[in-house]
């Protein structure tokens, strides 16, 4: 009988050997003159235990971790096919405590299933989905998500119901659906474990889209640092066409709708919805003025529904299992669930999709288990590098788009990093602004500039060059470019400086009474910001 | 990705030859907004866009130099000289510097003898910075070459690097 033996291709897992240790099981069982076939699955995003590998026994799945190469023999020696016992062996992969808290709607089939294989998707409820949005038709679909109270997961918040219904009536052809998969917050990796673990999904998401709005094309963008995403999704792409899922007739409905990844080249900006536009168009990644929204005027200027690719991924289960479904999960006007991605100096990093609403706290410690370097947590930053940073005291706050909107900070793409005492916040105010100057399109006069002057005021500041008067420029600039920039890059980098110097005023060699100032100023006003990136549109 | 490996461009790194771009770039020309997958293709080809070939793509889209050029210099991915035999890239964002990526850098810098944005003299290495790889529950990460590492502490570095230098050893 064939053993199957599952290890990770996701790029997490292969970064930390995954690749050796895959080809050391091939080698061992072939010495061995074992018949046991390696499955290359995505990641179940428990990264403290990656390599993570897992065999497919007669009690279930039983997982192994961390596995390097060295360990393979041992492994074999303790008979891991049938599942026993090992220094390494976590037991059955479901039943470990981080990952059966969680609630994997989104995720259901990340770490689970062969990416590359359509039957595995099939087989574990994949299209599942679209079957029904074809019964539905365009308006019951739209109808479906709104009532779904998805929000765009990409970081901006806003109703996923209303972008669609604006794209499905807006008269002009042909229409298009765009997938922002520009995932460039620092701390974030839900889009990637989406595209390197389940693609069919998205593909699925995407062409329920297009069935709702009337769209004939659709394009992935891509980030270019995304090199195993972009492999995986190729093959997705291919995979669906070849069998009827994508082209000139999807599943024989009559309706056409066409696929292509396209790559990014290192631009952050170009998550900003307009500059991925631009660049998709082939120019430089330079924000527009909106209005017209893309929903009107778009990609080639005609309408086009763009989506993050979590969110494209979450449509398939709802319109699959309903929109109430979904809605049950989640907290107030933040409906469903979201996957959050703990990182930096975590103990226990990783991929964390639940109810909205969990508090800071809880995605901290109680799944993070503290800082990886046991030294007391200082900071954590919500929400990737336009975030605000929270002290250890503000941990419970609840993370929903409202709740963390009312304390100050933003939700963004779900980002969480934790950072331990050694951190100096007057530094990673500094970087905030360093950050929106290397990344700043140029457009806009408060983004270029602005992000230049503030690197410049707030290195005065920490050199105590006349710090009260600098801290005065300080605060009028962030005013400006709060009040003042095209998109979220320049609107939103105050929010990680002053939340900085609020919480941290000491790393600044400033006191409380100092930063007295700041209060009402950290709160985001409109609809907050957001993309795979914190600045999908504001 | 556009190569990051200049040894294992399509053309093993040699000098860009003008109909090869050509025919990379009639290929591509057909599709809407092509510039983009048109520089992709030029980079992975010769591990940089040679300014020499920028007319035959401007020709080629129906747009001017200037358009092209601006667009090259627009994407930090985009490269103008060639780059050295392996490309390290080095994360500089907020979850890799929560777990040390700063000394991490510096620690790089130091050992390859070159700053950021450079190419040691020998050719061997481009040293490049990037804003996130996606790996923030493995922080630090670098790439090497086309391979991305995760957890790097300045020791690790040094291992991978001895594995490059014995895998060029001629036997």
């Amino acid at each position: 009988m064939t053993a199957v033996v599952y290890v990770p291709r996701d790029a997490s897992a292969v970064s930390l050997g995954a690749d050796a240790v895959a080809e050391a099981i091939r080698v061992e069982a072939a010495s061995r003159r074992l018949d046991v076939k390696i499955v290359r699955n995505g990641s179940r995003g428990m990264f403290s235990h990656e390599p993570l590998v897992e065999v497919a026994a007669s009690a279930g799945r039983i997982a192994y971790g961390p596995i390097a190469a060295g360990d393979v023999a041992s492994l074999f020696d303790s008979s891991f096919l049938d599942g026993r016992e090992h220094r390494l062996r976590l037991g059955a992969a479901e039943e470990i405590p981080w990952l059966k808290s969680q609630t994997r709607l989104t995720f259901a089939r990340v770490g689970v299933i062969d990416p590359s294989s359509l039957g595995d998707f099939i087989a574990h409820g994949g299209y599942r989905g679209l079957t029904r949005a074809i019964e539905l038709g365009a308006e019951a679909i739209v109808a479906e998500v709104t009532k779904s109270g998805l929000r765009g997961r990409g970081g901006a918040g806003f109703p996923t119901g209303i972008k669609w219904k604006a794209a499905l009536n807006a008269p002009a052809m042909p229409k298009y659906v765009v997938c922002n998969a520009d995932e460039g917050d620092s701390g974030t990796f839900s889009d990637r474990m989406i595209m390197e673990g389940d693609p069919f999904v998205l593909i699925e998401g995407m062409t329920i889209a297009a069935l709702a709005v009337g769209a004939t094309q659709g394009y992935i963008y891509l980030r270019s640092e995304y090199p195993h995403a972009r492999r995986t999704l190729n093959e997705a792409i291919a995979t669906a066409y070849s069998n009827g899922y994508l082209g000139a007739n999807v599943l024989g409905t009559g309706k056409s709708f066409e696929l292509e990844l396209r790559l990014g080249a290192g631009a952050y900006i170009c998550g900003e919805e307009t500059a991925m536009l631009e660049s998709i168009e082939g120019r430089r990644g330079m924000v527009r003025f909106k209005p017209p929204i893309p929903a009107l005027e778009g990609l080639f200027g005609k309408p086009t529904l763009i989506n993050n690719v979590v969110s494209f991924a979450t449509v398939p289960i709802i319109i699959a299992r309903g929109a109430e479904f979904f809605h049950d999960y989640g907290a107030g006007n933040s409906r469903g669930t979201i996957p959050f991605q703990l990182a930096g100096n975590a103990k226990r990093p990783g991929l964390i999709e639940t109810s909205m609403g969990v508090t800071l706290r809880e995605i901290v410690h109680d799944y993070g288990g503290g800082t990886a370097s046991g030294q007391p947590l200082r900071a954590v930053q919500v929400g990737g590098p336009l975030g605000a940073y929270f002290p250890e005291s503000m941990l419970d706050v609840a993370l929903d788009f409202e709740s963390i909107v009312a304390r100050g900070g933003i939700l963004g793409h779900g980002g969480i990093v934790v950072f331990d005492e050694t951190v100096d916040m007057a530094r990673m105010a500094r970087y905030a602004m360093e950050f929106c100057a290397v990344e700043s399109c140029g457009k806009c006069t408060p983004c270029r500039i602005g992000s230049i002057r503030g690197a410049e005021v707030i290195d005065d500041i920490i050199n105590r060059r006349r710090p009260r008067e600098n801290l005065e420029v300080l605060r009028d600039l962030c005013d400006t470019m709060k009040f003042g920039s095209l998109c979220a890059l320049g609107g939103l980098t105050p929010l990680p400086v002053l939340s900085a110097l609020k919480y941290f005023p000491g790393d600044f060699g400033l006191t409380p009474r100092d930063v007295e100032f700041i209060g009402a100023d950290l709160t985001i006003s409109g609809s907050g910001a957001g993309n795979g990136h914190a600045i999908a549109e504001r | 990705m556009a190569a990051t490996d200049a040894r294992n461009s399509r053309n093993g790194g040699a000098a860009w030859d003008a109909r090869a771009i050509g025919e990379i770039v009639a290929g591509l020309a057909g599709k809407p907004g092509a510039l983009m997958p048109v520089l992709h293709a030029v980079q992975e080809y010769v591990s940089y866009i040679p300014p020499e070939a920028v007319p035959a793509i401007a020709r080629a889209l129906n747009l001017s130099r200037a358009e092209v050029h601006g667009v090259i210099s627009f994407y930090r991915d985009f490269r103008t000289e060639r780059p050295g035999r392996k490309i390290i890239r080095v994360c500089r964002a907020e979850s890799c510097q929560a777990m040390g990526a700063v000394a991490l850098a510096a620690h790089i810098q130091a050992r390859l003898g070159i700053d950021f944005g450079q190419t040691s003299g020998n050719g061997d290495f481009t040293l490049e910075p990037v804003y996130c790889l996606g790996n923030c529950a493995c922080s630090p990460a670098i790439v090497v070459g086309d391979d991305l590492h995760g957890r790097v502490t300045p020791e690790r570095f040094d291992e991978i690097l001895s594995g490059i230098a014995s895998a060029r050893q001629p036997r």
